[in-house]
């Protein structure tokens, strides 16, 4: 038996549900993971990643050395350098002046709008808060983005524009308090599989029906006792035609309509021609089960839905999760214990990083950067001179990278995001990343997009730092060192505050913005004291059990779910609504649609994932496609096939699924060897700049073995 | 999902008076009024099933012992936890389990061992249950020697959380075992590896692969190249996207 020399209490680095893990460290080596059972959160359940998932932190790919590039790259020939021999190992004095002067000879050349900056949805609040600042207070540039924009952007603008409010509106584990739920774009056993325990709880345990709109026959079919197999992109007929059948017979909840909301006759007559057969004709659900789902869901005591990015990775993604606020507003579903709005956050912080103003439109606590009175109040935290802070939005992740070329962006610094992974069309955002005048990337490996850096700046992993993450449903939690830093890497937090202390000395700036910070808790009393939803979050009361968000003081208990009043908007508005099709619908050429998404094994663009042992479990993409379209284009199970669509392809072995509907085909998007999102397509939904990750055309043709990235590997696994 | 008012229940555990919420088991009761009840199949978070016995309490005109965790409180019971009756019963337990699993990783069960004064070697002629270390997949070992049958790792891969189903029972009595249906390979089977069946086993019969391999003396950095992907990745430059 081994007795641990100690074991530290911290919280998951995977995905938004935020559960909370025990390290059992023995010689700096974390050899065991478990969750305590009284775990808030997720109760002692844990899935493969968070108990397995945490090698990367040794993977001899990890880099912990600081480093420049031995080749001066130019703008529009920039080279990927994954060989270390194409690196130069340096000391922490030497990048960062480098990185300083670099920075701010651009910035004195082409003003702010030349920087860019993504942040990171992995890292802490108080990572993505010190980095927002050193580009807002020391470059003046609003340009600060981070993968939100590439999940849920859809969701926060459609929430914000109703509601006031971006967040989850209740708690995850309150699905055993509903009687009937939506679970709709999200595949939650793979991508949230500790909610998924909860809601196949509530179906198993509690009797609640589960309603499943997805294109994929998803494992929560099994519980479900509706599924609406959507074509992607048909989300907006889908709802407009259940609200439809909500009005036609008589299921509003005329007093909640009344007292809560406005627009509800405009709403009303621009959905009349959402009948359940034109919807069925658009989206090839049988008119029979909308109607159903309709009324299952308005008859309901206690009525919630759960989305994910199925919803928002389209050009409609707005429009999409407005259809689902409709619903719930129609029917009163929301403001009470077990009904809700529920988008599932994917990453483990990506609610912190944008609640820490890791956001082009917004400075930490969503106030909005052209609001007068919200940059006065920064620029007093600052230590700004009145009127200096940018009042101009900034560019989006999807927009800093197109907008990189002379009289542009020219410098991006990307802290632990992966754009060379999960950019939709990756031939153009490479051509992209190489028009780049400099490029600093700070993470712990060298992925995709770093290769392509002048600089790299060794990051520790979570399990070497302090901070807090935010998990989906507002929950503020600590994050704890277990083991030293490995080798010469540092703390994000630290990195920034050296840098920025570098670079204010090189502006001359009279005042400085604050960077002496002596721990993470003073860079978040730092934030909570002008966002003031986390006023009252302290490291003290947040001990053992997170704080979930507003907390407007230190007696205030934290807020389960929000709504109970009213909305942040005051009153929760309807839209009218019009159903525009997806893109790039499937023709002769490319006949088939491509949806993409995750796998429980894997981690998005893998930079974790793929450096562990999870990589065994599931070690290579495949194409999930029907029998139907198997037989079609004689298509054999596990043969190798080519997936192509008008920006790429990739070669792949073939997977016949139960999962996949005729004429839908999926890929995963973690395998940068056959990277999903070289086929898919870069347009945006036109508000919230999401480009339409779930669906473009596609074709498919039989390959050759050797055209496989590596022919011998296979997975062979009893579930799929 | 009504919370209305619960009945209470009124009984004495060991001289003292104790009142219930109707549907209490005797386990709840006696930890209510303060009285320690041995466990070791029982968890919190599993469903109780009784099958160890070593919770087993005297209730007043029973005939059998009662095991704790799955008796309900009832009305005007009179129950007695550290009987003679009851304390013989459960070093009894602890000493067959003894002679016939290998306890060395159950420090709990130890311990009761310990408060018992069970004599392990009770039982000399008994034959051990032995069987090879399980290891199947890259996550966790199965050693089936140290498992005392609980339960625990069957129910939580079923409706207790995971609802997965890759675990259950093999063959019957003495050469019951827990295993995977048709005794397939774990990565054969449904298992989602998320370990929660690691996680609730009391007695390291399930292991992560990481620790076991620890436990043997093998260094970290040993360890950890036993336990790297083995899938051989060409390098990275290979495959840029939008290199091909």
């Amino acid at each position: 038996m081994i007795h641990p020399d100690r074991i530290t209490s911290t919280t998951c680095p995977y995905c938004g549900v935020g559960c909370n893990l025990e390290l059992h460290v023995k010689d700096d080596f974390i050899y065991s993971v478990t969750s305590p059972f009284d775990a808030v959160v997720n109760q002692g359940n844990l899935c493969v990643k968070g108990r397995f998932g945490y090698d990367f932190i040794y993977s001899p790919q990890r880099v912990t050395t600081p480093m420049l590039r031995k080749s001066l790259q130019k703008p529009g020939m920039r080279t990927a350098a994954f060989d270390l021999n194409e690196w130069r190992q340096v000391s922490w004095d030497v990048a960062l002046d480098y990185t300083a002067d670099r920075l701010v000879e651009i910035y004195q050349r082409d003003g702010s709008d030349a920087l860019a900056v993504y942040c990171c949805a992995k890292a802490t609040n108080e990572d993505n808060y010190l980095l927002q600042k050193m580009f807002r207070a020391l470059f003046r540039s609003n340009n600060v983005d981070h993968c939100t924009r590439l999940c849920h952007a859809g969701s926060v603008v459609a929430l914000l524009k109703s509601l006031g409010s971006s967040a989850m509106s209740n708690t995850a584990s309150e699905v055993i308090h509903s009687d009937c739920f939506i679970v709709t774009g999200s595949n939650t056993t793979e991508n949230h599989p500790i909610i998924a325990l909860q809601m196949k709880a509530a179906v198993r345990k509690h009797g609640a029906r589960l309603i499943v709109i997805d294109p994929r026959r998803i494992e929560l079919c099994d519980y479900a006792t509706l599924w609406l197999p959507l074509k992607p992109g048909t989300n907006v007929a889908v709802f407009a035609a259940m609200a439809h059948v909500i009005i036609k017979e008589g299921l509003v909840n005329r007093d909640f309509v009344a007292a809560r909301t406005f627009g509800y006759e405009e709403f009303a007559r621009s959905i009349e021609k959402f009948t359940p057969e034109y919807a069925e004709m658009v989206s090839g659900v049988d008119r029979n089960l909308i109607v159903e789902a309709a009324r299952m869901y308005a008859r309901a005591e206690r009525g919630a839905i759960y989305w994910g990015m199925g919803i928002s990775q389209l050009s409609q993604g707005t429009a999409s999760a407005l259809g689902l606020i409709h619903l719930a507003l129609l029917t009163g579903h929301i403001g009470r214990k077990g009904t809700g709005l529920n988008p599932l956050r994917g990453q483990n912080n990506v609610q912190g990083a944008s609640d820490a103003g890791a956001m082009p439109f917004h400075y930490p606590g969503y106030m909005e950067v052209d609001n007068e009175a919200n940059a006065r109040a920064w620029e007093a935290a600052w230590n700004v001179e009145p009127g200096g802070l940018s009042r101009k939005r900034g560019l989006t992740t999807t927009e800093i990278l197109s907008h990189a070329h002379p009289g542009g962006v020219r410098a991006l610094y990307i802290m632990g995001e992966n754009p060379m992974m999960t950019e939709p069309n990756l031939n153009l955002t490479r051509q992209h990343m190489q028009e780049l005048e400099f490029l600093v990337a700070q993470d712990i490996f060298i992925n995709e997009s770093g290769a392509f850096a002048d600089v790299f700046l060794p990051a520790t992993s979570w399990a070497e730092k302090e901070g807090t993450f935010t998990n989906t449903d507002r929950r503020v939690q600590r994050v704890r060192p277990a083991i030293a830093p490995r080798g010469e890497s540092r703390p994000d937090w630290q990195i920034i505050c050296d840098l920025a202390r570098r670079i204010e000395r090189r502006l001359g700036r009279p005042n400085s913005a604050g960077w002496d910070y002596t721990s993470p808790e003073q860079v978040f009393r730092e934030m909570a004291n002008t966002a003031t939803m986390l006023k009252g979050v302290t490291y003290a009361r947040i001990e053992k059990v997170g704080l979930q968000y507003p907390v407007p003081d230190e007696n205030h208990p934290g807020t389960p779910f929000l709504f109970s009043e009213n909305f942040p908007s005051g009153r929760g508005r309807f839209f009218t609504v019009e159903y525009i099709p997806v893109a790039e619908p499937p023709d002769d050429e490319y006949p088939l649609i491509l949806t993409t998404g995750r796998l429980l094994e894997h981690w998005h663009g893998g930079s974790m994932t793929r450096n562990s042992l999870l990589d065994e479990l599931y070690p290579e993409a495949q194409l999930e496609l029907h029998e139907v379209d198997a037989a079609h284009f004689g298509i054999q199970d596990g043969s190798p096939v080519r997936v192509y669509s008008r920006r790429g392809s990739v070669v792949v072995r073939a997977r016949i699924s139960p999962k996949a509907n005729p004429g839908v085909v999926f890929l995963p998007m973690h395998f940068a060897e056959a990277a999903a999102n070289l086929l898919t397509i870069d347009v945006l939904d036109k508000e919230a700049k999401i480009p339409e990750f779930k669906a473009c055309a596609v074709g498919v043709q039989i390959a050759q073995e050797e055209e496989l990235h590596n022919p011998a590997v296979r997975t062979e696994r009893g579930r799929y | 999902m009504e919370d209305s008012q619960p009945r209470m229940i009124h009984l004495v555990i060991d001289g003292q008076p104790v009142d219930v919420n109707e549907g209490a088991t005797l386990l709840d009761a006696a930890r209510q009024a303060g009285k320690e009840v041995p466990t070791i199949c029982y968890h919190d978070h599993c469903t109780a099933n009784g099958l160890c016995r070593m919770c087993v309490v005297e209730v007043e005109g029973a005939r059998l012992l009662s095991p704790a965790c799955v008796a309900q409180a009832a009305e005007g019971m009179t129950v007695h936890t550290r009987t003679a009756r009851v304390e013989r019963s459960r070093r009894t337990i602890l000493e067959m389990l003894a002679s016939s699993v290998d306890l060395s990783d159950a420090p709990e069960i130890q311990g009761l061992m310990a408060l018992y004064s069970a004599d392990a070697q009770r039982f000399p002629d008994a034959s051990r249950r032995s069987h090879p270390v399980i290891d199947d997949n890259p996550m966790y070992i199965r050693d089936y020697s140290k498992c005392v049958l609980c339960w625990r790792c069957v129910q939580v891969c079923a409706e207790d959380a995971q609802y997965t189903f890759a675990l259950n029972f093999s063959k019957r009595g003495y050469e019951t075992s827990i295993a995977t249906f048709y005794d397939k390979g774990m990565m054969e089977t449904s298992c989602v590896f998320c370990g929660q069946c690691v996680g609730v086993c009391p007695t390291g019969a399930l292991k992560p692969k990481r620790q076991w391999l620890l436990e043997t003396g093998m260094g970290a950095e040993d360890v950890l190249s036993q336990t790297r992907s083995k899938a051989r990745r060409k390098r990275r430059s290979e495959h840029t996207p939008g290199n091909d």
